[in-house]
């Protein structure tokens, strides 16, 4: 704005003559002018809709016909609408008190350390990223083949820790020396005695799937007083001949072979080596026969399936605590750096134990603070949206369902009725008022 | 605070060495435990950004852990097929005018709300503040279907306008109370000399209120910047062709495992912009949060 605009102005708004009342204009012309772009914006886009909406809820699919309280029963007797509600209640009773947990526990472990911007970092920045990438993070965390999820991966590997699954997942006999199946074991036909040398031929094993560190295959030395073998992929690039042990054909490392007595029970166990000889010493008299073990043949994991419709409600939640956690340590983490030391220091000098100051002490006068997250909480979950339809796929977005998603789905995601997506708009509001009444009173007692 | 900070550091820069090892191996378990949690908290978004960098032939089948051990699967084919897929980047740049449109349009008409509020004398000024104020209570779903309706008969639906406008209006109640109470705050005697100076209030609002202004104001922008940005449910509603980032990666969503290629580099793409705001202006973030429970 130039110096001669204004000059021009000044004159205008300057005080009026004397005894001569200014206009309604000249008084408030100013006030309405600054006002006038925000009145209209919040009256279009907000007030009328507010009004509107309640209004039509009343209103059958179409607007045309009045219903009365038709939609609001549907809202409480519909399946699908009920278990958003349910689910709905479901996350305002665990969420909120478990991110307001955890970010308990964060920033007093924050307070016991120094240096850990590192770790306030790492965990505050989901805040950042939108709750709907959050979703697609997530999304992917939960693929329920352990080979892409990460979820699974991780379950896989304690899995395997404790049960490890098999190094074959399927495999059949090369010769009719050996019976049976994958589920009870292979079992070599002819049974032997002390010094026998049993040559366990496996085909059907595709090449992805040899164990690593398998070399060629070795038919070993008999044993005095114990029976030898060797078990192998009798099967080499153009064939081979079935039944024999020849170069390029590969010992099966890590195959459990049985010695099985005459009653079929095991009496010995042992693992085959790179080559794929294993060795019984030491066997009692007697016929044996050995057997590839059911362990060998066990399915890999398959992963457990967090996007099924029993456990997609709690993923969710874990994905959104992994999100607001952050939110609520760094609030918290504040509140714990304003407590007065000298409070503490007189609590343990009386002789309270940490234990007795953190409950007696830390935690009352944390107490608005903790509230504080704790309201914020439950707002943002009464309206939680994206990362429910982010992570759940559409077949089960029936069972993840809330009432923000419900809202959405009627109106606008194929079903269209514009009559009940108003009512579950106004049982919406209706929730969130009290819960903002309160905020707003304390943030206005705050600034 | 300070004063106890300094004697405390002043104890300990008197303490032995070979205590301070035993108190920092104390606290070995605390370090060890925090590092944990930090690299659980990071796992999700750096999986997410490692399978963007997949490449596409096993994106689908290899998780994010195959980069380590198969170094060679590391490419930056799908961010070149990201940016020359045109919905893609169009998306982008929508996200871009709307979320810098639904920023300073809301706070300029906020702020010369907050100015009249503030200093400008009026009847039942209190009351309208009041009603302004308690329109924050209002939740967002109150109006999307009215305003369905409202964009159809006027042609703004899968507009950038619509969208804008539609955020602008939802931003204002809480930049009002925000910008009001900052405004208020400003020296009477600042404003009383401008005036008998006899400037013009317009002038009093670009010349001395948006300039002492500004630290609200920019904490303000930030938020609602991200706010508009990481937003799915209005661009959803009101956006079909014009659509937002969101809104593209989410049309993917329906076959998730088959478009990972897509849907990995386009998200990480629709967050590397908030995740720069942040790290360039952490220290606004909390209080933005905070407020923000109130919308």
């Amino acid at each position: 704005m130039s110096e001669s605009v204004t000059t021009a102005e000044a004159p205008k708004l300057g005080p009026p003559p004397s005894g001569e009342e200014p206009g309604i204009w000249q008084r408030y012309g100013v006030a309405v002018v600054f006002l006038a772009p925000a009145l209209v914006l919040l009256g279009v886009w907000i007030v009328y809709p507010t009004i509107s909406t309640i209004f039509r809820s009343f209103f059958d699919r179409s607007g045309d016909e009045f219903v009365g309280l038709e939609n609001y029963e549907t809202l409480f007797s519909d399946d699908t609408l009920l278990t958003a509600i349910k689910n709905n209640f479901l996350w305002l009773l665990v969420v909120p008190a478990l991110v307001t947990a955890i970010g308990l526990v964060f920033a007093v472990l924050l307070e016991r350390v120094r240096f850990a911007t590192a770790f306030k970092v790492a965990v505050f920045m989901p805040m950042a990223i939108s709750l709907f990438a959050a979703g697609v993070i997530w999304r992917l965390m939960y693929e329920k083949d352990p080979d892409q999820g990460t979820v699974n991966a991780a379950v896989a590997v304690v899995k395997d820790a404790v049960s490890p699954s098999g190094v074959l997942s399927a495999a059949q006999p090369s010769t009719e020396e050996l019976e049976g199946g994958p589920a009870g074991g292979l079992v070599l036909v002819k049974a032997l005695e002390a010094g026998g040398v049993a040559q366990l031929g496996l085909t059907g094993i595709r090449s992805s799937e040899i164990p690593a560190g398998a070399e060629q295959a070795v038919v070993p030395e008999a044993l005095g007083g114990g029976i030898t073998g060797v078990v192998w992929r009798d099967f080499k690039p153009g064939g081979g001949i079935a039944g024999e042990v020849e170069s390029e054909e590969l010992g099966l490392p890590g195959v459990t072979v049985e010695l099985r007595d005459e009653n079929g029970r095991s009496v010995l166990e042992t693992q085959t080596e790179a080559d794929g000889t294993f060795a019984f010493e030491e066997v009692e008299a007697g016929l044996h026969r050995p057997a590839i073990g059911p362990e060998t043949f066990s399915e890999p994991y398959a992963g457990v399936s967090w996007l099924g419709a029993s456990l997609i409600t709690p993923a969710i939640m874990m994905a959104y605590v992994w999100v607001w956690a952050g939110f609520a340590m760094v609030v918290i983490a504040a509140g714990l750096a304003a407590i007065p030391r000298d409070l503490l220091e007189a609590a343990r000098t009386d002789g309270a134990t940490e234990l007795q100051v953190f409950r007696r002490v830390t935690i009352p006068l944390l107490a608005p603070v903790l509230t504080v997250v704790f309201i914020t909480m439950l707002i943002y979950v009464l309206k939680v949206f994206d990362i429910v339809i982010a992570i759940a796929p559409g077949s089960v977005q029936d069972d993840a369902n809330v009432i923000a998603l419900a809202m959405w789905r009627t109106s606008f995601g194929g079903v269209n009725d514009f009559g009940l997506g108003s009512a579950i708009s106004v049982f919406l509001f209706l929730l969130v008022i009290p819960i903002l009444a309160v905020n707003v009173r304390r943030f206005r007692r705050e600034v | 605070m300070t004063t106890v900070e300094a004697a405390a550091e002043a104890v300990e820069t008197r303490e032995p060495t070979a205590a301070k090892i035993v108190r920092f191996l104390g606290k070995t378990p605390v370090y060890l435990l925090l590092a944990a949690l930090g690299l659980l908290w990071l796992v999700p978004t750096l999986g997410l950004f490692l399978t963007s960098l997949l490449d596409p032939t096993v994106v689908g089948r290899a998780g994010w852990w195959e980069v380590f051990s198969t170094p060679s699967l590391t490419t930056l084919d799908n961010y070149r097929e990201i940016f020359d897929n045109e919905a893609i980047t169009s998306a982008v740049f929508t996200t871009l005018w709307v979320s810098l449109g639904a920023t300073i349009i809301p706070i300029f008409i906020a702020a010369l709300a907050a100015y009249a509020f503030a200093w400008l004398e009026f009847p039942g000024r209190d009351w309208l503040f009041l009603i302004v104020v308690a329109l924050l209570v209002v939740p967002i779903q109150m109006a999307l279907i009215p305003i369905f309706s409202l964009y159809n008969d006027l042609g703004l639906f899968d507009t950038i306008i619509g969208l804008v406008l539609f955020h602008t209006a939802f931003g204002l109640p809480f930049a009002i109370f925000l910008l009001r109470n900052f405004f208020i705050g400003i020296p009477r005697d600042l404003l009383e000399a401008a005036r008998i100076d006899g400037a013009s209030e317009l002038r009093i609002f670009v010349r001395l209120i948006l300039p002492l202004g500004l630290p609200a104001i920019a904490s303000l922008a930030i938020f609602q910047f991200l706010w508009v940005w990481n937003d799915l449910l209005v661009a959803l509603t009101f956006a079909r062709e014009t659509q937002p980032i969101t809104v593209a990666i989410f049309s993917q969503l329906r076959q998730f495992g088959a478009n990972i290629e897509i849907i990995a580099p386009a998200a990480f793409i629709s967050l590397a912009i908030p995740l720069a705001v942040f790290f360039a202006f952490q220290r606004y973030f909390v209080e933005g949060l905070l407020a923000g429970s109130v919308k």
